[in-house]
């Protein structure tokens, strides 16, 4: 009893661990690079390849003077960001990072670096859960009583139901060739060979997928909810200080959570074809495997952040709707053919 | 442990319906209904439902209460101010009608004997989907035909013809 | 119960961390308040309305309900899609016959223009 709460603490503790890492990594990767994508030098002052800059911005905004507007409804403007980030951060224990089911760690079956194994609706979970943080953004919007707020808010909430949508019926396709909701599951269906991934067999679902993952996101092209050019800065234009940094966290872990479920759903997580390691190596590596993946669809947020123009509100609709929904749609009826006629296994 | 978890989440999910009832609010209204639907949801997976807990959440708390929170914000509904009562039978014919459910219900929690020991529900997605395409497939598919009329409805509320 | 272990763990450290690096910022940071610096902020200019007072587009509604409906669909794929692999053709045909139903509302929003948005 005491030793497995002892091992789900550690567990926690890495993933917690990990998380808080993310944040300040990803925003210094975000900057350096955009100024290699625009051609310029980016934070190169504070330590070596200014790799200090977000413990210098972290430290600026504890300090920064945190603002209430007035007109504001208090309660509720103090709720919406640790709804943010509270719902942001619990998403992340049911994603599998790596193997390792054949270790142990004092005397208790450590079951794979996932936080709860043992839950049995999986992805389900991390899509109830993250179909809340609607609430975040609609009452930050709201509760400001800011028009730019209120109408940043609105917007990502149309635009969050919209895309999960989309992003459901995505994930359901892998769901019906899995025949469980567990990711480890997921994850290990797909291992032995790269045309076992999910991305290679469900090529539309995967699409369908990570243009969903964008949009759920709040990034660029989608970043409606912000749109600096109309209003300024959406529903945090009122928030400052910590307050504000929830917000910016929430949207950093949203980033590395999305591209740890593409890689688990759709990259075979933390297999290597053609490798196959047991005992704590194989936790090792496949971990490295795992975050090596991921390394690559956070650095795909950047890269497409700053080449790409910014959808217009009906355009984003638009897509969501007759584009996207339709798509999946058939995606599901292709792995349902598929499936029946035993093209895929 | 499970009896701890039980009566906070009960006694959260009894409070936060009293307030979604009873504040000026309207949104905090809504927001206290999203939480009783999360505790009752906490409870169901206790049940070892942990499909349905999850499937709570995402069409209640992540789905319908957002239409709520957006009617709120559409219609800007001011919050409510005390006024004298313009018929104060309802209050009282509320009050009686409350006295009989609530008596009705613990009348079902005394006589009913659950016998403990029941084999744990196998909650997950997989017996469910047996359940749904074997003997209830006629219901399932009457599912659809229901969505259906209820898409069609609130097309017809929301956009007329122009 | 067990399995919920880890994530009544996780939602303490999640619904901790927040407020802790709040309140820490509260106690150092500076705070000199003006009435001034307390209204809305809308480009310098004094706000001529209440931001409550907004109207909006009924779409919004309209996004949500066609939402819920999906939702509650997509909600009863979930046994089935897991499901699949044991039930094969008869399993395939009667999703089938549940997403045509669905697909006929999809079409007629369509056609009403209830999924365009100017």
């Amino acid at each position: 009893m005491w030793a497995e709460l002892a091992v789900t603490t550690a567990k926690v503790v890495v993933v917690a661990l990990a998380m808080v890492t993310t944040v300040p990594i990803m925003v210094w990767v975000e900057r350096r690079g955009a100024a290699f994508i625009q051609d310029r030098l980016g934070p190169n002052r504070v330590g070596p390849l200014g790799l200090f800059q977000p413990v210098i911005d972290v430290v600026k905004l504890i300090f920064k003077e945190d603002v209430t507007p007035a007109a504001a409804n208090k309660g509720l403007y103090y709720l919406a960001p640790l709804i943010s980030l509270g719902v942001a951060m619990v998403t992340f224990i049911v994603i599998p990072f790596g193997a390792g089911h054949d270790v142990s760690l004092f005397g208790v079956p450590l079951r794979g670096l996932i936080v709860a194994p043992d839950l049995n609706v999986g992805v389900l979970y991390l899509l109830a859960i993250g179909s809340l943080s609607v609430y975040g953004i609609v009452l930050a919007g709201w509760s400001s009583n800011n028009k730019y707020s209120l109408l940043g808010g609105l917007r990502s909430s149309a635009q969050l139901i919209s895309y999960e949508l989309a992003m459901t019926l995505a994930v359901l396709g892998v769901l019906m060739a899995t025949g469980s909701l567990h990711l480890s599951d997921v994850v290990a269906r797909q291992s032995g060979a790269v045309w076992h991934w999910n991305a290679v067999t469900q090529v539309i679902g995967f699409a369908v997928f990570l243009v969903a993952a964008f949009a759920e996101t709040n990034r660029l092209p989608f970043d409606l909810a912000e749109a600096e050019t109309e209003l300024v800065a959406g529903y945090h234009v009122e928030y400052s200080s910590m307050k504000f940094a929830c917000f910016f966290m929430a949207e950093y872990l949203n980033m590395a959570t999305a591209s740890a479920l593409t890689v688990t759903l759709f990259f075979g997580g933390g297999t290597l074809p053609g490798v196959t390691l047991t005992g704590w190596l194989g936790l090792f590596v496949s971990t490295a495997v795992f975050v090596a993946k991921m390394c690559f669809f956070l650095w795909l947020f950047v890269w497409v952040r700053w080449s790409l123009p910014r959808f217009r509100y009906d355009q984003l609709m638009q897509l969501g709707w007759k584009g996207l929904l339709p798509l999946a749609t058939l995606n599901l009826v292709w792995v349902g053919i598929a499936m029946t006629m035993g093209w895929l296994r | 442990m499970e009896l701890v978890v039980f009566y906070v989440a009960a006694a959260v999910a009894v409070v936060s319906a009293l307030v979604a009832v009873s504040h000026r609010s309207p949104v905090v209204n809504v927001l206290s209904l999203v939480v009783t639907f999360f505790c009752v949801a906490v409870n169901y997976a206790l049940l070892g439902a942990s499909f349905l807990a999850a499937a709570q959440i995402l069409v209640y708390a992540g789905a319908i209460m957002v239409l709520f929170l957006f009617v709120v914000m559409l219609l800007n509904a001011p919050s409510e101010q005390p006024t004298p009562e313009p018929r104060p039978v309802q209050r009282v014919a509320g009050l009686a009608l409350a006295a009989i459910t609530g008596a009705g219900a613990l009348f079902l929690l005394l006589a009913v004997r659950v016998t403990p020991g029941v084999a744990p529900i196998d909650g997950n997605a997989v017996a469910l989907g047996r359940l749904l395409v074997g003997p209830y497939l006629f219901a399932f598919e009457l599912i659809s035909v229901l969505l259906l009329a209820a898409l069609v409805g609130a097309l017809v509320l929301v956009k007329r013809k122009h | 119960m067990s399995a919920y272990i880890p994530i009544l763990l996780f939602i303490l450290v999640a619904v901790s961390f927040p407020i802790i690096t709040i309140l820490i910022a509260k106690l150092v940071q500076a705070g000199r308040h003006d009435p001034v610096k307390a209204e809305p902020y809308e480009c310098g200019i004094k706000p001529t309305s209440e931001a409550h007072d907004t109207r909006f587009s009924v779409r919004y509604y309209l996004i949500a309900v066609l939402f819920v409906v999906f939702d509650v669909e997509t909600v009863f794929l979930y046994p089935w899609a897991v499901m699949f692999r044991k039930l094969a053709l008869f399993g395939f045909i009667e999703m089938f016959v549940f997403l045509a139903i669905l697909v006929v509302g999809y079409v007629y929003a369509w056609r009403r223009g209830a999924l365009s948005w100017v």
